[in-house]
Parts: structure tokens; sequence; C-alpha cells
């Protein structure tokens, strides 16, 4: 027997242990009824083969572990950003649930989120009592300042009328008419988790600026997108901004709701953008979209108000790093710092001093289409040569940018843009042009075992490492969190290949 | 039974009372039917735990009120993600938008062994991932060209199971007809599950079209060559309702087998589909989670004579319980291996309570949890000489609350379909020493400074089940409870801190 008191095996060690290795082999020869082990093998070979490879891209209708979410968790994301605002999503209530758990398992944080819990009759009949019992209920218990509604697939397909729902909400008492409830339909049949973000935020802009007057401040907006790193991100861009003194407000801003502390209270709302806030942007000078991709329509919308705008793809590296301030520069008119230009030089430096490890190392990148560009970039920054860019959620106007950025690098000449592609394509880009490094999410650990790919957890959702996100990424500081990930992980490697005593002794070097 | 933890019912009845007035009047009178504490009955007290208790709560299983945080999911859940998930060697095919398959992928920790992309695709995520012209035209010839491209690309799937999302129901699509077609042309297994998100109320309606999937699409087809070879013997059992989740389910054969019973199907943590198929050639079904497959263990009773009785693998006193009342069913032989596995084990259970209880003695749990756990794991506290003081179900029904009362005693807290509202009121009034529930309740809990086990996930420890789980489940609740960082939520600087009382 195994299991001792003294020292408890959990599952790891337990079905490790003899008694369940040889149970299990008994099971499988007995009762499962698999098929031959040579067969196993062979059909396991062959999906690793150049012609595997040409059947798998060739897929026209089944996607297998696809690199994207549906639209509401993008909006949900985004409502959670703004001051005291509880998402409220409109349809079916397992949809909510699985936002909330996959947004906490990530975070390692609470995620407040309600839905209308529409069920078969309101299938039939339409979801106006949900809506009109749903925001009642809402501000009742939960006290929020604002209600922020987004839809399921299933509000969607049988059409209901969000606008003219929430209308008759408030005609009806569920809240008063003053209150804020501004709207977004987001249909998961549609685009992914970055165009939920993005209808949700030009929903919220749209409410609070539909009726309003623009009067130019010298204000900045800035706008950050879906970001699992938004905590330690949103901090470092405010941090950068308020170093060159601009005036900023951040549109959306999940960096405290996400990052409470535990001192005995539950806080459901911290942070946030405020809603005078909001809508006091209106009028700022110009608005900084730092991810592209999450936010079309909503930049649209700000440039039809008459602001300027700039859309960025994730400043992470030097050069978009560089060039997010200097935009921030040209708009606001304020020079860029010697502070921030000596924490450029260090990362320069740190860059420098590791440059031998880096250079020449391939990578296999995928994630939201601006992190895959802003990787890409900053692994050539490091003469690194990125091969597989995959953004599933990425389209054609997507892969010619990245096909530009590519070709702007001796280091991009092999890479190569996969769009719309998804993580069982990426396997077979592994198995056949193989990488040192595969850069992504937590799912791309079923790559690393299948490929023995190393796997670099920078794109949300990270589920099985703690805490990554409460770093930042994006600025001169957050590419040095990032440098030193892709350093570590070599070096991890170096070691892990040359630890066996009496066989390796060679190259487990005590200083690299 | 008395109660023996602080706050009697009438407490407990005016904090409800307190929680409800929060409510605007429509949604308070709903919710107060879903509400209560544990009462007296003149039923017997259970024969292994002593108790009687009556823990109904006026209503159960239906419509969750809009608007209030339900912790609850929906079918696809109760299918796709409880009863077909787990079933390795076929593909399971989330049909609609990406979304569904997405946060429900390898999210249940249902272990199984097996080549994972060859001839395993538990922790794979299939979809049809849906865009506005499958709405539009309609998914059935995606789906038809889905289940080729598996084929091709899957080989070695025996089969594929068809995991219906919000929409399929609502712009007929036919996913029968495809299913059908997609057999005759390949010879395997298709499953359509009609277990689309808005059907029902909860999980709980897409257990029983999952059930009903296994009876139509399974049972009711021609026999299978993993049928037709199979020779029955007399030993032969199922485990119905275990997921292996952190490997329950094996924590459990081990028990089983060492008593002399061959499990030959285990549904559905690790099974293949042979499992399922084979079934119906047992002797006896055992079933640990009730509320999810009774149905087609009443089926198989039904149709093929084969009996079943609800069994528990939480802790000693139930375990040793439950493997006597199984050995009841088979002859003298299994009966004295039932008395030789009860008495090998109990060096074990003595020295785990002997190292646990006295660091968990009189401790206070709250539970809100799924299926069978919210009454299931009680015992398994009470062995360690923890006190539940409130239990509830997500998606339970009257027989569900009604078998609680076999474990709870007198005086308990019972809330059905808890909102989140709710939950957080009565943990904060309560301040239990622990509180096991899910994912999206453990943060707002930690951060009250009340420690937290995830009971749907295991907290990504176990297994719990069986005597190995169950030096297992001392352990992580003792780690819960008793870590030092609980002390230190307060700065000392400031007024004495809330985890120091």
């Amino acid at each position: 027997m195994p299991q001792s008191a003294d020292k408890v095996l959990d599952h790891a060690p337990l079905f490790q242990q003899p008694e369940y290795k040889e149970m299990l082999a008994q099971k499988k020869v007995k009762f499962e009824c698999g098929h031959p082990d040579e067969l196993v093998q062979e059909i396991g070979d062959w999906t690793k083969s150049w012609e595997y490879r040409e059947k798998n891209l060739a897929r026209e209708a089944l996607t297998v572990n696809p690199a994207k979410a549906c639209q509401p968790l993008g909006a949900v994301f985004a409502s959670q950003g703004y001051e005291a605002t509880m998402p409220f999503v409109h349809g079916s209530q397992g949809c909510v649930a699985y936002y909330r758990s996959h947004l906490s398992r990530h975070f390692k944080e609470p995620s407040s989120c309600v839905s209308s819990s529409m069920t078969e009759d309101a299938a039939v009949f339409g979801g106006l009592v949900n809506l009109v019992d749903g925001l009642a209920n809402t501000k009742a218990l939960y006290d929020p300042k604002m209600i922020a509604v987004s839809t399921t697939c299933m509000a969607e397909v049988i059409g209901d009328d969000l606008n003219s729902f929430i209308l008759q909400a408030k005609e009806k008492g569920s809240v008063e008419a003053t209150f804020d409830v501004p709207y977004a339909h987001t249909p998961a049949f549609v685009g992914s988790h970055v165009d939920g973000y993005d209808n949700m935020q030009k929903g919220i802009l749209s409410h609070f600026w539909n009726k309003a007057e623009r009067v130019e401040s010298d204000s900045i907006n800035i706008i950050p997108g879906f970001d699992g790193f938004a905590v330690g991100n949103n901090r470092e861009i405010k941090r950068m901004l308020d170093e060159m003194g601009v005036t900023f407000t951040f549109l959306s801003d999940v960096s405290d709701v996400y990052d409470t502390p535990s001192d005995g209270e539950f806080r459901m709302y911290a942070g946030g953008t405020k809603l005078e806030d909001a809508r006091a942007a209106l009028n700022a000078r110009a608005t900084i979209s730092l991810q592209e991709w999450c936010t079309p329509k909503t930049m649209e919308y700000i440039a039809e108000k008459g602001q300027q705008t700039a859309a960025l793809h994730y400043p992470m590296g030097i050069q978009a790093t560089d060039e997010f301030l200097m935009k921030v520069s040209e708009l606001t008119g304020k020079p860029i710092p010697d502070s921030l230009k000596l924490e450029r030089g260090r990362l320069v430096d740190a860059l420098a001093d590791s440059q031998a490890h880096l250079h020449g190392k391939t990578y296999a990148i995928y994630g939201d289409p601006d992190f895959v560009y802003a990787m890409a970039r900053f692994v050539m920054e490091m003469g690194g040569e990125p091969v597989h860019c995959l953004a599933t959620n990425g389209g054609k106007k997507w892969a010619k940018q990245m096909e530009a950025l590519l070709a702007s690098s001796p280091f991009g000449k092999q890479g190569q843009v996969w769009a719309g592609k998804d993580l069982w394509h990426m396997r077979s880009l592994l198995n056949t042009e193989p990488v040192d490094m595969l850069i992504g999410n937590s799912y791309g650990k079923y790559l690393e075992r299948d490929t023995g790919t190393p796997l670099i957890r920078l794109m949300f959702p990270i589920f099985d490492r703690h805490h990554h996100h409460r770093f930042p990424t994006m600025g001169y500081q957050g590419a040095l969190n990032v440098l030193v990930k892709l350093l570590d992980t070599v070096f991890d490697k170096l070691d892990d290949d040359t630890i066996v005593p009496g066989e390796t002794d060679y190259s487990y070097d005590l200083t690299r | 039974m008395a109660k023996d933890h602080a706050g009697g019912p009438e407490d407990y009845e005016a904090m409800i009372e307190e929680v409800l007035e929060a409510y605007p009047v429509k949604a308070r009178k709903k919710r107060a039917k879903h509400l209560s504490v544990s009462g007296a009955t003149e039923e017997a007290p259970d024969a292994t735990t002593g108790i009687a208790s009556k823990c109904d709560t006026t209503k159960s299983n239906i419509k969750s009120i809009p608007g209030v945080m339900t912790i609850r999911g929906c079918a696809y859940a109760g299918s796709k993600g409880v009863v077909w998930g787990p079933v390795k060697d076929m593909v399971h095919i989330s049909h609609g938008p990406v979304g569904c398959g997405q946060y429900s992928w390898s999210q249940r920790r249902n272990y199984y062994i097996g080549k994972t992309g060859v001839d395993s695709f538990v922790t794979m995520q299939f979809t049809t991932d849906f865009q506005e012209k499958d709405i539009v035209f309609g998914g059935d010839k995606k789906l038809a060209k889905t289940i080729d491209e598996i084929n091709e690309l899957f080989p070695l799937s025996n089969g594929v199971t068809i995991q219906s999302e919000c929409p399929i129901g609502l712009i007929g699509d036919d996913i029968e007809a495809v299913a059908r077609e997609k057999k005759k042309e390949t010879g395997k297994t298709m499953v359509p599950v009609r277990c689309e998100g808005f059907r029902g109320v909860s999980q709980s309606l897409g257990h029983h079209i999952a059930n009903d999937a296994v009876r139509d699409w399974v049972f009711e087809q021609p026999e299978s060559e993993a049928v037709k070879a199979y020779e029955p013997g007399p030993y032969d059992v199922n485990v119905i309702g275990d997921y292996n989740i952190g490997g329950d389910a094996w924590a459990s054969r081990i028990l089983l087998e060492e008593m002399g019973l061959n499990v030959v199907g285990n549904w559905s943590g690790d099974a293949t589909l042979a499992e399922i198929e084979r079934a119906p050639k047992a002797k006896l079904n055992l079933i640990h989670c009730y509320r999810s497959m009774n149905y087609i263990c009443r089926y198989m009773e039904e149709k093929y004579g084969i009996g079943w009785m609800e069994y528990n693998f939480f802790g000693p006193t139930q375990i040793a319980a439950s493997l006597r009342a199984i050995a009841k069913n088979f002859d003298e032989t299994i009966q004295e291996n039932a008395e030789k596995v009860i008495a090998k084990y109990q060096p074990l259970v003595d020295e785990v309570i002997a190292k646990f209880r006295p660091r968990l003695e009189g401790k206070s749990v709250m539970l809100y949890v799924g299926g069978l756990r919210p009454r299931h794991v009680v015992t398994a506290y009470d062995d360690l000489g923890m006190v539940i003081a409130g239990t509830g179900y997500e998606f339970g029904h009257a027989d569900d609350y009604k078998r609680t009362g076999h474990y709870v005693k007198e005086g308990t807290l019972i809330y059905d379909d808890v909102t989140s509202y709710e939950l957080e009121k009565f943990i904060e009034k309560m301040r239990p020493d622990l509180v096991g529930s899910g994912i999206k309740e453990k943060y707002p809990v930690q951060k009250m400074g009340i420690p937290f086990r995830q009971m749907h996930s295991w907290d990504y420890s176990g297994p719990y089940h069986g005597y190995d789980g169950f030096a297992i489940f001392a352990r992580d609740m003792d780690l819960a409870i008793n870590n030092p960082v609980w002390g230190l939520y307060g700065a000392p600087w400031e007024k004495p801190a809330i985890a120091a009382e």
C-alpha cells in the first residue's frame, strides 16, 4: 500500500506506484478494447508527417484547439474596467458561468458578471421579461454605478433588441431613466473576444458621448485592449505617462479590479475608469489604442467625434515602446523625459549582455493578432527568428501587416504567417518545421508535450502558472521581464539537456 | 440528533430573512423558497451516519431568477462537460460557436491514459466554430464535413458525439439526420446530443439528455464487436457517475478489484466506448453521482434487469459501509474480501485520523457544490471531526434534498441555487472555518480571510475517493485551514484583523 499519513501522495506520485500502474495496465487489456499498440504508434508517427500536415492544413470545417474565445468574454472584460460596473450578459446563463470561471482561473481573482438566465420560454417569446427583472435584481443586489449589457449567441439568434429592451426596462422602473446602461450586441458567431471588446467599448463610449458636445482638452485617452497582462501592463503604461507629465484617461482599466488585496474584505468593485472620466474623455485631444485589432470600430467612432487617433500593436519590446512614447509626445507636445531614456538604455544593455544566447533562436508564436505582431517584432530585435506566427482570430489584413513586418528584417526571412489557423495546425507546423521555443498561453502545454518545444506563457489565458500577469510585458520594464522569461527558458533547456552525471557532464556550465 | 455548532435554527432563519431583504419583492418571494434550515423528521436515522433530518427546500430544480449571479451552468455543461466529455476514445464536437468548447476545455480534470490526439481526445477542443453564415444557412453541412475531417485526421477515434450549443436548436438543424448518415457511411458510433444551453434550468437537464443519448445512440444500436466478444462473469459491475476527477475512479477501482469484482465499465472517467457498450452485460450498477446518471441506471434496470445501488467512497465510514453494502450483492467470498479490504486499510485510516483530526476537530464547513457532493462528502468531514454548518446544491432536485437528510444534522443551513449575493452574506455572517465550492466562489471567500477548497476540481489535487483519496482529502483540508497566510491579513500597525479572531 503506497499511501501513508506521514507522506501523503496525491495524484502525480500516487498513480506512478506499481499497484496503480498494474491496475491501469490490466484495465487497458481487459476492458478498454483499444487499438493495438503498433497501430497507435504508426498513426501517432503519421500525425507528425508532412503528409499529415497537408491534410491538416486543408481542413475546411473542423476547428481543433483554437486560440480564441467568443465575443461576450471580451465585452465582459471591457465592462469590468469601468468604475463599479456590473457586466450583464443577456442570454443563456451557462455562458456567464464560463466567462467568470475563465477570467478567475487566469487572474486568480473574483470575476463578477450576471446573466439574464434565459431558458426555453425566452427562446420562444424573447427575453424582455428576463432583462426587465434582471436589471432590477442586479441593481438591488449589487449596487453598481453602471450595468453594461452584452449578448450571448442565443439572444442574438432569436433577435432580441437591446436598445428597445433597455428603454422598456427603464420605463417599467427596473432602473432609473438616468441610470447608465450601455450595451453592445456581441454575437459569438462573429469574430472573437477581441471584437466583443471592441463592440462593448464602442457601446460604452457612445452611451456617454452621443448626445454630448466636445470641447477639446489637453488630455489623451488610452484604450488598452483585451490583455491578460492588464494588471501589470496598465500600471506600467500609466507610470510612463506620469513620467512624461501627460494628462490621460484609461478607457477600461481592470488593473485594480483584478488585483484586490486580501485583508478581510471582498471588494466586488475596485478602481476602474471613473464614469465621469469616461464621459469627459470625449474632450480629449486624441485616443491611442494599444491594440489595433481590439478596437477598429471604437477608433472609427472616436475619429468621427473629432479626435486624433492612433492604433498600435501592443507596445512590447524596444521599437514598439519607442513608437508609443513618440506618439504620446507627438500628440501632447510633451518631450520624452531622460528618465525613460535611461530605462531604454538599461534594457538595451540587458539585451546586449544576453544577445549571444538569443541570436538565431527560432520561435513559433501564437495568440491575439496584436500580441503576435509585437512578439515577432521583439523577437527579431533580439536577433531571434519568428518561424510560425499564428492567430486563430487574425484575418487577411492582419496577415498582410505581419508579412510586411517580417519582410522588414533579415531575421523575418523564414517567418510564415498563419491567419485563422488553430493549435492543431500548429502541432503539424512544429512537427515538420521545428523551432527552439513556442510562445503562447497555457493551452500550448499540449504542444510542448507533443513536440518537445519549450513553452513560454505570455498570452491570455495562463491557468497553470501563477501571478505572471501581475508583472508588465509592455514598455521597457515589461520588455525586461519578457527577456528574462526567454533567457530562463534557454538556460533551463541547456541544463535539462546536460543533467545526467556520467553521461553529459560537459556543457552543464556554472557561468553563462 | 442535536445540532452541535454555533448558531441555532432560529438564528439562521432570522439571517435568511435579513439577507432576503435586499431583493426586489418578486425575486424575494421566489428566493425564499430555496433557503431553509434542516429540521426534525419522523424518519429513522440513517444506518451509517445515525442522522435523520429534513432538508427539503420548498423549491429546487426550477429557473434561476435573472440578474443575480447564479452559480449554475447549462445543459451543454452537463452533457459535454460532465457525462460525455470524459469518454476518451471518442471525439466530442462542441457544435456551434467557439466559446463553449473553449471555456470548458480541459477544466474538469477527468484523468485518463492514452495518446492524446491519436487514440484519446479528452483534453482537446473540437468545434464547428460557427460563423454567421452557419446561423443563416444552417450548420448541418458543416457538421457532416467536420465529421468527415475527424475521420480522416483522427482515424483511431471510435466515434463522435455532437454536443449542441444554443443556436443548434434555434435554427432548426437536423443533427440526428447527419448522425444517422455518418454512422451508415463510417460504421462508427455517432451520438447527437440535444444539450443546447437554454434547455432546462441548469446542468441537470444536460445530464438527463446525455443519459438518453447513451440509451438511444449506443444501447439501442446493433451490438458492436466489443460487446459480442465479451463473456460476462458473476462479479461484473459497472461504476456509474465517477468522472475520475483527479483520479477518483482509479482510487475507487483499486478497492473494488481488491474485493474481487470486475469493473467492466467506468462511466465515464477514463472510459472507452466499449465500456459504455458492454455495461448491460454486468450484474450490478454501482452509482456514485446519482444526480447525473441515475436515469440510465433506471433504464438498465428496466430493460436489462440490472440492479443498481448508490454508494459513497468519501471518507472511511462511508467507504466501509459501501464496501459491505456492495459485497452483500455477491457471495461469501466477496463479502469476506470486503472485510479484508476494510481491515487492510484500517491502519492507514487510523494514522490519517490520528494525524489530522486534532488539527481539524470542531472546524465548521460550508459547502456549495453540484451533483452528489453537497451530501456525499459530509461524512468524510465528520470522520475528521469537522462540522457542516451549511450545504446546498447548484442543480439538485427534491430527491437530492431528501437524501441530504441522511447526512446533515438538524439546524444546518440549506440553500438551493444560491446566488453569489446570498452565499457571500451567509459566509460573512457565519464565518465558517472552511468553504468548499467552485472557482467562481474561491477568490471572494479567500479575500474575506476564510480558507477555501474547490470541491468540483479538488482544487487541482485529488483523488478524494477511496482510502488513498481520504488521506489526500484530510491533508488538503488541513493545509487549507492551517496555512499561516490567514494570520497575515491585518497589517500589525492597525487594529486586529478578522482572521485573528
